[in-house]
């Protein structure tokens, strides 16, 4: 493969391409991206050595190389890990080209061969996507092909998956039309109201090695979705169903899985509105049904929370159930004009979010089987009931507002209910059903100010504070979570070069004594375009870390961190 | 490996050893209607392209920057301000009300698979190019510190008047 793609490049770029009327040779470009850390023995975080690695340094990367000549591109990448950081999937270890693609894109068709990223609808069916930062990606190897014409995309694809340095056992066959009417019926050309459907079929093929059990080989699913928009209104929903699917995911179950998603939004100048939910029975998709972690996911399920990047809120992410989960989200955004009593000179804007995610209502199927019992039907569920645990709530609030030429201000509140059990231990909805499981109660807020001392000279200060209870008392230490902290940050940047940043977090209600830490935490970096290169040195706190809808623990750490990227 | 880096060395003697011209890729307005890339024209004025995502706290900062200052560049310079958003289904439904009620006037789009990202070689967001009046990429950054946008309205004036940037 790699050979082919370079004949064609140094073809390419020798003779003249007789179809085009420019003799150009195509653009070459790409991105490079090095992350290491040097590790610091830190005794008293890590009393264990689970987190200092034998290598002392660890370091990661990848380049992506793109050629693209009129409607032809070819990409490779090529990805090292010596070894793979702390934090990451493990099975990331070595180095080698893990991406690499012939494409060309002529009247509407667009014919890939080799690997591809792609999504079906929302990608409650289908999606492979990558997320560097994370260790995440489940792209394919195969074919595909995309043809669009008059409003009308119809895309077909086959295609094994990702794993690491290695490839699914499985393969995934999709084909997936939309429909935009607008564009599709010229008397729908003038109408206001814009409609698109669109429609999927997956399956997954996949041997049946059992001992056991009669698996099925070939797992087929489906899916339909609408959009309407008008003016500042839009609506969205999405239906998928897949058959019986026995995994490691579901505990080996033979019951189909559903999936429904909606989302309802409005604006103008001033006001947003947002009401979005979802619900989820059974819907891992995995190319190999022992999969774990991130390994070989065909479909994607977001969390339907909002998405928390302040440092200490986003240390109780929360993250999507697959196997099951009733989702609800309501958001407001509101503007205070600016010259009145309460937006002041300015304007201020005001906004709240509320999510709530728990389980479905799952009952027994009969009296001799266990909710989620191996080789059964699992269990019974209704619609319009409410779950037995609640996974996560989450109500924040807060505003906006310029204070003068100087100053900008943003405060947020938030209270959040995380299920420990579940979000940290991963117990399974029958395990929690018998047992109170438990809720860590937080009250968190961030105060964040900007203050410009001169034209490209800039201070940045965030103050954050999490108080955390427990809804019993007689818990566990590792039932407790890390306590309450606080956390104290400074930043300075002179544009367009430099930028500097002091952090500190003081865990100081840590339930063990032993823990109540400071995390203090330097950075400096340097751009310059397209290039960036940035040094930290401290203490890091443990933590969820998700991007997308995935997350990953990284352990507590001590050291030295370093990352350069760039693109030409 | 020894080939390819020897094919790649033949290769800089003969291409354009960078990105020039806009990728044509498919991506999707805020009421969702498909979109190509290669209607991304301003007149033969300065475009402004620039990623970035509802959870990304340093692209909001950006793009609310330049919104403070858009007026005054598109009555100076004549520029287009598009900015590109790479939130998948998680967030890409609050996208178009987010701009909306922020007051951002820019051309707002989503690339929730990410391939116009990828094919401009975006590691991280944000990230910001400007494109001159013929439509070739001129200028990139990566990152964002309070400011920026003040060596970026430099680059616009270089752009703007013909002169070479960099």
């Amino acid at each position: 493969m790699k050979k082919i793609i370079l004949g064609l490049i140094a073809l390419f770029s020798f003779t003249g391409w007789s179809q085009t009327q420019t003799i150009n040779t195509g653009e070459l470009h790409g991105n490079f991206q090095f992350d290491g850390q040097l590790y610091v023995r830190d005794s008293i975080l890590d009393p264990n050595k689970e987190a200092y690695p034998d290598e002392k340094f660890l370091g990661q990367g990848f380049m992506n190389l793109i050629y693209t000549r009129g409607g032809f591109t070819a990409g490779v990448r090529y990805e090292n890990y010596q070894n793979v950081m702390i934090g990451f999937p493990q099975g990331y270890r070595g180095e080698g080209i893990t991406y690499r693609f012939l494409q060309y894109n002529t009247h509407g068709l667009d014919v890939t061969a080799g690997n591809f990223y792609e999504q079906f609808g929302s990608g409650m069916i289908l999606r492979a996507y990558e997320e560097r930062g994370l260790g995440y990606d489940n792209v394919f190897d195969g074919a595909r092909v995309k043809y669009s014409k008059n409003g009308v995309t119809v895309k077909g694809m086959i295609g094994r998956q990702r794993k690491y340095f290695d490839k699914s056992s499985g393969i995934v066959r999709g084909v997936d039309a939309e429909v935009n009417l607008n564009e599709l019926f010229s008397g729908m050309s003038e109408n206001k109201t814009l409609i698109t459907v669109g429609g999927s079929f997956v399956s997954k093929y996949e041997p049946d090695n059992s001992p056991i059990y009669n698996l099925p080989k070939n797992v087929g699913s489906w899916g339909g979705r609408v959009n309407v928009q008008r003016g500042g209104l839009g609506i969205y929903a999405e239906y998928v169903y897949k058959i019986n699917d026995p995994s490691s995911d579901n505990n080996f179950i033979y019951r189909p899985g559903e999936g429904l998603t909606f989302a309802i939004n409005y604006a103008n100048k001033d006001f947003g509105f947002m009401v979005s939910g979802k619900r989820i029975d059974n819907m891992s998709y995995r190319s190999e049904r022992n999969a774990q972690q991130i390994e070989t996911l065909i479909n994607y399920i977001p969390a339907g929370t909002r998405y928390h990047t302040y440092t200490l809120p986003a240390l109780y992410p929360y993250a999507t159930q697959i196997n099951g989960e009733q989702n609800l989200q309501v958001e407001f955004t509101y503007n205070l004009h600016k010259k009145t009593v309460l937006g002041g000179k300015y304007g201020t804007q005001l906004f709240a979010n509320f999510a709530y995610a728990g389980s479905i209502y799952k009952s027994k199927i009969d009296e001799d089987t266990d909710i989620g019992q191996t080789g059964t039907d699992g269990y019974d569920t209704e619609w319009f009931k409410l779950g037995q645990v609640k996974y996560y709530q989450d109500f924040n609030v807060g505003f906006k507002r310029k204070l003068n030429k100087k100053w900008k201000m943003t405060f947020t509140y938030l209270n959040v209910q995380y299920n420990f059990d579940l979000l940290n231990k991963g117990l399974r909805d029958e395990v929690m059903i018998k047992k109170t499981p438990s809720i860590i109660y937080l009250n968190e807020f961030v105060l964040e100010m900007q203050y410009k001392i001169k034209p490209k000279h800039y201070l940045r200060f965030e103050v954050q504070g999490l108080f955390s209870e427990q809804d019993s008392v007689g818990r566990a230490f590792d039932e407790l979570g890390a306590g309450s902290m606080v956390l104290g940050l400074i930043e300075y940047s002179i544009s367009p070069h430099w930028f500097f940043s002091v952090q500190n977090i003081y865990n100081f209600g840590n339930p063990n004594e032993n823990f109540r830490l400071n995390y203090p935490f330097v950075n400096v970096a340097y751009s310059d375009g397209p290039t960036r290169i940035q040094l930290g040195y401290g203490r890091q706190p443990s933590g969820i870390f998700c991007v997308g809808g995935v997350c990953r623990f990284v352990p507590a750490s001590n050291g030295l961190q370093m990352s350069i990227t760039s693109n030409f | 490996m020894k080939k390819l880096i020897l094919a790649i060395t033949i290769l800089f003697s003969t291409l354009s050893f960078a990105q020039n011209s806009l990728p044509k890729i498919n991506v999707t307005s805020v009421d969702g209607q498909t979109v190509n890339t290669s209607s991304f024209t301003n007149d033969g004025n300065p475009i402004v392209i620039s990623f970035w995502a509802t959870w990304c706290k340093p692209c909001m900062r950006e793009l609310d920057a330049m919104a403070e200052v858009y007026e005054d560049w598109q009555e100076d310079l004549g520029v287009k301000i598009i900015a590109v958003s790479i939130d998948d289904s998680r967030n890409s439904g609050k996208v178009g009300p987010l701009a909306k009620t922020k007051g951002w006037e820019y051309d707002v789009f989503i690339d929730q698979n990410q391939d116009f990202k990828r094919a401009l070689g975006v590691n991280n967001i944000p990230h910001t190019f400007v494109l001159d009046g013929n439509g070739n990429i001129v200028w990139q950054h990566t990152g964002y510190a309070l400011g920026d946008e003040d060596e970026l309205y430099e680059v616009l004036e270089k752009v703007a008047a013909g002169e070479a940037v960099n």
